[in-house]
């Protein structure tokens, strides 16, 4: 069942992204862009990452591509420009690149991971599959995350809030007309 | 050795010396004509005396074949090995005191007739640069010294030809002469080549020595090394077909003409053969071929001759005729009278010249006087000449007497011995036979032209105008001196090479045994009954007697007009008037394609487009492309950078894969 | 299980924003592009995350936060821009031209 969900909403999410990198409008590729948001959701759910779900349309669908639209709509870039895009030559090289890329890190991959593919990479590593569902039965999906993040993690947290005011303060700072 | 030999190093710096000297005071002191003149005259005279120091010393040693003087190593290149040698023998030593005992002469009487020029200094300067090449020529011990001489010579004629280069037609025949002579260069180096090939080496004397086992008798290869030597020759010493510089060449001072062109620089040719008789001697079709060249040459200008108008012209054919002969004597293994010819001939002709010089220096003066703007060296402009020149007048009737062949006087000799070695031939080929009667009907025609110009120029009614008249006269003795001695010589040099019906016979043909004596051996000898010795000899003097009094009685001096108002040629006159039409012919044939292709398609073609388009402008283009490329990357546009990136990305994704 | 077409999804995504960054002139569309990118990464953490632990959730967490932030200035950036040059198409912000 996950894994009819899971290419269902891959599939939609590739679409979302060809489409939000090919249109026109910049309103349109916002739109779509978030479309690839939530379908990334989706697929974060069924990989038992449900916080990160959430805060993935919280923050990123909710916030920052919401912060986006203003941003287009303020410039007023809305409407169908002139060609933004640019010639066939580039996107023909842009094509080939992006092809070459994708061959790349599947090499990468087939090099790394070896020959049994990603489950003998995984079987050298401690955690048997599911324990992190398991780990989410007993804490929570949240106090999962807090704990390693409040634990581990808190002084890059600490300094991750720093980061959020500085970027505020600057923000302000940049966009405001006179200084 | 005897010591004297050892300074022959010094002949031929003398006149370098005063090469460089007097090239300097052309610029320091262009005005200094007293100094010029002692340092111009007073090298080559040192030159003589020296010369005839080495003459008699090498007279007096009885060493058959002379001296080679090694000066210091020039060339050692893997097997090629050539000294800078001189060689004092026989045959070297006579053109010694040609070149060195005319050429004083000429020097002084060019004292008198370059005194009212400008560029006296730099006249004496290129003249005494001549007298350096040639006798590195006739010096020199190997073919690359005498090349380098044979070339100098051929650039100090065109120095000289174009003397007044900022005349046009001046500059024009300088580099006529200059071109022809290269084609002639060109079949000189081919026979170097395959001397070297066939030899391995270049020295006369190694050459010679090897020549009788590196060369087949007979065979193609000595047969095309002689053919190139006399294309070489072809175009030094003015034969068929690289003869038409030499008239052109008329256009320089009349003491060059003289000088280079009469006495000694058209005579490398002959020197040439003269020198490597024994290759000739071996080859015997090509020595048929420089006979008949030689023959048809002679009777080719001879004609031509007959209906020129400029006396210089005139000389100027007659000098290729006259070495046509030399050609044919020697093509027919008469070396000795080949030589002799050439000594005789120096004399008299470099006497011809001077005086019709002498002639023409008059009347410029009478033009310049009257402010008249005539041809000065049209015979139709003179006659009569005479009564004002009479001491030029003279020495030209000897010189006349000479070149026409009337006994008695050196031409008579030596032009009669060539006929008659000719003739001795006869019996074992039908063709020398032909040749000899080319060579007399030749003779005929040389009378018959002599006389005429002499008529014409010095005789009969003056034409010159009655307000010129006033201003002819003789010219000093500076002018008049050296043309004394010179028919001195005209009359006296016979004597160097008697007929052998005479006492005291062939002098010059013995002094030269040790040259030809190698050619000898492969020669057929030459023998005439004294019979037909006398025979020819009388023939001879009819045939002289019949060109003079033919020119007496069938030219009519009182009928001419002067130039401006003669009436145009016409019929085979005007054929033999315009050279037989040589010169357009070479120019349809030969310079038009070769200046269409040079512009069309070596300049434009690979010069403009290959060479600049691909080469020049090429590289500037490429590399202008590669800096478009390389500005690409500065653009500053974001987009780029990012591509830049990405294939950075890849790469880098691929090299770790693929490790 | 889901391990490897996540990555390849990922892979893909990724692939997806770059295109997009080199073909785009609009600023704000790269930006967005940008963005893209960054998901296709928490992609491939959170995928991780299923086997290794939680600690792959925390970096998308922080990914997240800073993603907001840079979104934040960037756009801010965009916009002072934009009152000079009137345009936010890249052909003509040049000012790194050498």
């Amino acid at each position: 069942m996950r894994e009819v969900l899971f290419w269902g909403f891959a599939g939609m999410a590739i679409i979302s992204a060809f489409l939000c990198v090919t249109r026109r409008s910049a309103v349109s590729s916002a739109l779509w862009l978030v479309s690839t948001l939530f379908d990334l959701a989706a697929i974060y759910v069924l990989l038992d990452a449900q916080f990160i779900a959430a805060m993935q349309v919280l923050v990123y669908a909710g916030a920052i591509m919401v912060l986006f639209l203003f941003v287009i709509m303020l410039l007023n870039l809305g409407r169908e420009g002139p060609g933004d895009l640019k010639g066939w030559g580039g996107r023909i090289v842009a094509t080939a690149l992006a092809v070459g890329l994708v061959v790349e890190l599947w090499a990468l991959k087939a090099a790394l991971a070896g020959e049994g593919g990603f489950q003998a990479v995984t079987a050298a590593y401690p955690l048997p599959e599911g324990t992190v569902a398991g780990m989410a039965e007993a804490q929570g999906v949240v106090g999962l995350i807090a704990d390693t993040l409040f634990r581990q993690y808190l002084v890059p947290f600490e300094i991750t809030s720093v980061l959020l005011m500085a970027a505020v303060v600057g923000a302000v700072v940049l966009a405001k007309r006179k200084l | 050795m005897p010591g004297i030999v050892g300074w022959v190093w010094l002949v031929v710096l003398l006149p370098f010396i005063g090469f460089l000297v007097n090239g300097a005071l052309s610029f320091l002191r262009p005005r200094a004509k007293d100094a010029v003149s002692i340092v111009g005259v007073g090298s080559v005279a040192l030159a003589f005396v020296l010369s005839v120091a080495m003459a008699l010393a090498l007279a007096g040693s009885h060493a058959e074949e002379g001296f080679v003087v090694t000066i210091w190593r020039w060339i050692h290149v893997g097997d090629l090995e050539i000294d800078l040698a001189f060689q004092v023998d026989a045959l070297s030593v006579i053109m010694l005191l040609v070149v060195t005992g005319v050429g004083l002469l000429i020097h002084i009487f060019s004292v008198g007739y370059m005194k009212a020029d400008d560029a006296y200094p730099r006249f004496f300067a290129y003249l005494n640069l001549f007298v350096f090449f040639m006798l590195v020529l006739v010096l020199g011990a190997a073919f690359p010294i005498m090349f380098v001489g044979w070339e100098g010579v051929g650039l100090c004629s065109y120095l000289l030809i174009g003397f007044w280069y900022a005349e046009k037609a001046n500059a024009d025949a300088g580099k006529k002469a200059f071109i022809m002579n290269r084609i002639g260069d060109f079949g000189f180096l081919i026979a170097m080549f395959m001397i070297f090939g066939a030899t391995g080496s270049l020295a006369y004397h190694e050459v010679f020595a090897a020549a009788p086992s590196a060369f087949v008798v007979d065979g193609n290869s000595i047969t095309l090394v002689t053919l190139f030597l006399f294309l070489g020759c072809t175009g030094k010493s003015a034969q068929i077909p690289l003869y038409t510089w030499l008239p052109d060449a008329m256009a320089g001072p009349t003491p060059v003409s003289a000088l280079i062109h009469a006495a000694t620089m058209v005579t490398a040719g002959v020197y040439l053969i003269a020198r490597t008789n024994v290759l000739f001697a071996m080859a015997s079709v090509s020595s048929v071929v420089v006979a008949s060249v030689g023959a048809v040459t002679a009777l080719w200008a001879a004609s031509i001759a007959l209906k020129q108008w400029d006396i210089k012209k005139v000389l100027a054919y007659s000098t290729i005729s006259q070495l046509g002969y030399m050609f044919l004597a020697v093509g027919v293994g008469a070396i000795a009278s080949g030589v002799f010819h050439l000594v005789t001939h120096a004399f008299f002709k470099a006497l011809l010249f001077l005086g019709a010089g002498s002639a023409i220096h008059a009347m410029h003066h009478a033009y310049h006087a009257t402010h008249t703007h005539d041809d000065a060296q049209d015979m139709r402009n003179m006659g009569g000449l005479r009564r004002w020149m009479p001491w030029t007048a003279g020495v030209m009737w000897i010189a006349t007497l000479a070149i026409a062949g009337v006994p008695g006087f050196s031409g008579f000799f030596s032009k009669d011995e060539i006929l008659a070695m000719t003739f001795a031939r006869g019996h074992e080929d039908m063709v020398f036979y032909v040749l000899w009667f080319v060579g007399t009907l030749a003779a005929l025609m040389t009378a018959f032209y002599m006389t005429r110009m002499m008529l014409y120029t010095f005789h009969g009614p003056n034409r010159t105008g009655a307000s010129e008249q006033q201003h002819l006269h003789e010219v000093p003795w500076v002018m008049t001196g050296p043309l004394v001695v010179l028919a001195a010589g005209s009359i006296l040099a016979g004597v160097m090479n008697l007929p052998e019906v005479l006492p005291f016979h062939g002098w010059l043909h013995q002094w030269l045994e040790p040259v030809t004596a190698q050619g000898d051996f492969y020669r057929r000898e030459m023998h005439l009954t004294a019979g037909t010795e006398w025979l020819l000899l009388v023939l001879a003097t009819v045939i002289a007697a019949a060109g003079i009094v033919g020119a007496y009685r069938l030219l009519r001096p009182a009928d001419l007009l002067p130039a401006r108002e003669a009436e145009p040629e016409t019929g085979f006159g005007l054929v033999l008037l315009r050279k037989y039409y040589i010169d357009e012919l070479y120019d349809t044939v030969v310079v038009r394609p070769l200046v269409w292709l040079s512009e069309k398609i070596l300049w434009k073609g690979v010069d403009a487009g290959a060479i600049d388009g691909a080469g020049v402008h090429g590289a500037a283009n490429v590399t202008r492309g590669l800096g478009a490329i390389g500005s690409w990357l500065q653009s500053g546009q974001l987009g780029t950078y990012v591509f830049i990136f990405v294939i950075g990305v890849v790469v880098l994704l691929r090299a770790m894969s693929g490790s | 299980m889901l391990l490897g077409p996540a990555l390849g999804l990922s892979a893909i995504l990724f692939t997806i924003g770059v295109a997009g960054v080199m073909i785009r002139r609009n600023a704000i569309v790269i930006f967005m592009c940008v963005e893209l990118m960054l998901n296709a990464v928490n992609l491939t953490f959170v995928a991780f995350a299923q086997q290794f632990g939680p600690e792959g959730q925390v970096i998308v967490f922080f990914v997240m936060a800073v993603a907001a932030a840079e979104a934040a200035v960037g756009l801010a950036i965009i916009l002072a821009i934009f009152r000079h040059r009137e345009t936010v198409d890249l052909r003509d912000i040049n000012m790194l031209r050498g």
